[in-house]
């Protein structure tokens, strides 16, 4: 009996496939909306929890300033590190694996007719080591390169792409500012950071080159720390900023001059703040379904008069009040997850396409996936079944004469 | 036909002191104010008498579509205000079939699957079903109509179609509502004489609300109604 009556269900569907289409449209968009904008938000917090892992090590960054993000009163000179302040990292704290100083501003480098604005890194081979740099070309800088200052760098594939195209760019000379420089060595691409920025976008060169022949200063600006392994980040940054402390004699009762960044930390927030967007975007979706549902409740309680009459017709024709509701049920249920299936097969195609024009992986939730088939189940019993149910109950020639 | 014979001339239907009350207090409407009628098997009865006599609510009481207020009425005996809803609705499946004035068709099925449609919730299997209901369909004249949808058939044919899905499920009782209502004279005259055939040739008992007596003159015996009561009941040609 059952499977007849989805027979017919189905039957009573297909005979007018346009208006049952119509009638579950609102379901079809409002569970693909779902489906797609939390399939792609999915895939977002995905990426930045990869990128997150390709952090590697974990990170600690040390800057000048009170705060970082906010900066000091304008004109004020910020107090810089010293190359001594980074080895001091290095060899009084334990917890540091490697330290790199840093040193770096923005400025144009030449080779031919090709130019480009770029970030000039002053830096020793530490800096590989504490952000994981490979090798695509070439060699680290050597004992007597950096001690010397000499005119060498090593140089990120953006760099490389944008000057020498696909050509080796070893041996080559370009020029920083008025510097002219060798290249040793060109780094493994790691594209695009967590932040959107591009990683690869950079020229390094010896600290001592930097400092003498691009800057002009002794300064390192930034102190880049590699926590040792299974060493808790909070209580490294703890001892980092008591060691500075002491180092740039502050007292007890000032504030910090510089500031201990969490690489991590700061991609976890964005990764939170990914998680949030999704949660939006997937709230505004969830009102699409729930007008979708309304839709359909507006098409049934259209429709409810002619229903009524045919409750009617069929009680007079020796049906019982359960049989007619059970057919109701059915056709309810089975119309709106045929919606629902329509709409989670557009809301995955529709997540695919999104994922792939923004690059992020491709991460269906069976979850939500199955939520909004249940939903969509839902919203047909609550519609198309109440209303039959009430009709269901009048006495025949009631439900005959309803107009 | 020989079992029918048999039973010739029991009572079937039994009214006794039937009401049908609407509303309450002073707003109260008496549509049947005490019916005593029996009818008995093989009878064409036409129940006749002006608009709000309550023609069509005794029809409905017959048919157990409606409830009555108050009184008795026995169907082959049983005392139907003791049947619950699902018990009345057995009895409309196996005993009773409608026709009415404006058809009452499912408008978005074809003819044959508006006539199997009783047939369904008597449990037929689907090829019994269809063969049944094509046969019903045949016997009305309509057997290349039988895919067409209600609204592709004429008012005459749509009402041989409701009178194929009546006959579908072989009724004890054939309960008509103005079954000529909405139709011309020609088309009125085809069903009565379909109606007529019934009666005469299968023995089928059939009780017919009318509001002309050209239609009524079909029928045995003339029941007149006025403002819910019996004013009048007899052999056809004798009452009116």
């Amino acid at each position: 009996m059952l499977w007849e009556t989805i027979r017919l269900a189905l039957q009573a569907i297909l005979r007018h496939a346009t208006r049952s289409f119509l009638t579950v449209l609102g379901v079809v968009i409002g569970v693909g909306a779902v489906i797609a904008m939390v399939t792609v938000g999915q895939g977002s917090a995905d990426q930045v929890t990869a990128d997150v892992e390709k952090l590697g090590a974990n990170t600690l960054m040390v800057l000048p300033g009170e705060d970082p993000l906010g900066g000091g009163p304008p004109g004020t000179a910020l107090k810089m590190f010293t190359l001594r302040d980074n080895n001091a990292l290095e060899e009084q704290l334990s917890v540091v694996r490697v330290s790199a100083p840093i040193s770096q501003m923005r400025a144009r480098v030449v080779f031919g007719n090709e130019n480009r604005r770029t970030d000039v890194v002053g830096t020793d081979n530490r800096y590989f080591e504490a952000a994981q740099w490979e090798f695509a070309l070439g060699r680290p800088f050597t004992a007597a390169e950096l001690q010397s200052g000499r005119p060498v760098c090593v140089i990120g594939e953006t760099v490389r792409d944008t000057l020498f195209g696909r050509a080796d760019p070893i041996g080559q000379s370009l020029r920083a500012k008025t510097l002219s420089c060798e290249v040793v060595g060109l780094l493994r691409s790691k594209g695009a950071s967590t932040f959107g920025t591009d990683q690869d976008d950079f020229v390094i060169m010896p600290l001592r080159t930097f400092q003498r022949r691009i800057a002009g200063n002794s300064d390192v600006s930034v102190l880049f720390a590699a926590i040792r392994e299974g060493v808790d980040t909070e209580r490294a940054a703890r001892e980092i900023e008591a060691l500075m402390r002491q180092r740039r004699r502050i007292g007890a009762a000032e504030e910090d001059d510089f500031d201990v960044i969490d690489m991590k930390q700061v991609a976890s927030m964005l990764a939170g703040i990914t998680d949030i967007l999704t949660g939006l975007l997937a709230a505004v979706a969830m009102v699409s379904l729930l007008v979708g549902g309304i839709g359909i409740m507006n098409i049934m309680l259209v429709s409810v008069t002619e229903r009524t009459r045919e409750i009617g017709i069929r009680l007079a024709v020796g049906a019982e009040a359960r049989q007619v509701l059970m057919q109701f049920l059915v056709e309810a249920v089975v119309l709106s997850l045929v919606g629902g299936l329509i709409g989670v097969i557009a809301g995955l195609g529709m997540g695919y396409l999104g994922a792939r024009a923004l690059s992020v992986p491709f991460a269906p939730d069976p979850l939500i996936v199955l939520v909004a088939f249940a939903f969509s189940a839902g919203v047909g019993v609550i519609f198309g079944y109440f209303p039959a149910r009430r009709a269901a109950r009048l006495d025949p020639i009631e439900a005959l004469r309803h107009e | 036909m020989a079992e029918r014979a048999g039973q010739a001339r029991a009572p079937l239907i039994e009214l006794e002191g039937i009401t049908r009350i609407y509303g309450q207090g002073a707003a109260e409407v008496r549509a049947l104010d005490g019916i005593d009628l029996t009818i008995r098997e093989g009878e064409f009865v036409a129940i006749m008498g002006p608009s709000g006599s309550g023609k069509s609510t005794a029809l409905n009481v017959i048919g157990c579509l409606d409830r009555p207020s108050g009184g008795h009425y026995r169907f082959c005996g049983t005392e139907v205000a003791t049947l619950t809803r699902d018990q009345r609705a057995l009895l409309r499946r196996h005993y009773l079939g409608f026709v009415f004035q404006g058809y009452n068709l499912l408008p978005r099925m074809s003819a044959l699957q508006n006539v199997e449609l009783p047939l369904i919730y008597k449990g037929l299997k689907r090829a019994e079903r269809n063969r049944a209901a094509m046969a019903a369909l045949r016997h009305m004249g309509l057997g290349d109509r039988a895919h067409h949808d209600p609204s592709e058939l004429s008012g005459g044919q749509q009402q041989r179609v409701a009178i194929a899905r009546a006959l579908a499920g072989r009724p004890r009782v054939m309960l008509a509502d103005e079954p000529t209502g909405n139709l011309d004279t020609k088309r009125s005259i085809e069903i009565m004489e379909v109606l007529t055939a019934l009666n005469r040739e299968e023995g089928l008992t059939i009780v017919m609300v009318t509001h002309e007596d050209d239609m009524a003159a079909f029928a045995d015996r003339l029941i007149w109604m006025v403002d819910g009561r019996i004013a009048s009941d007899g052999p056809m040609g004798k009452a009116a």
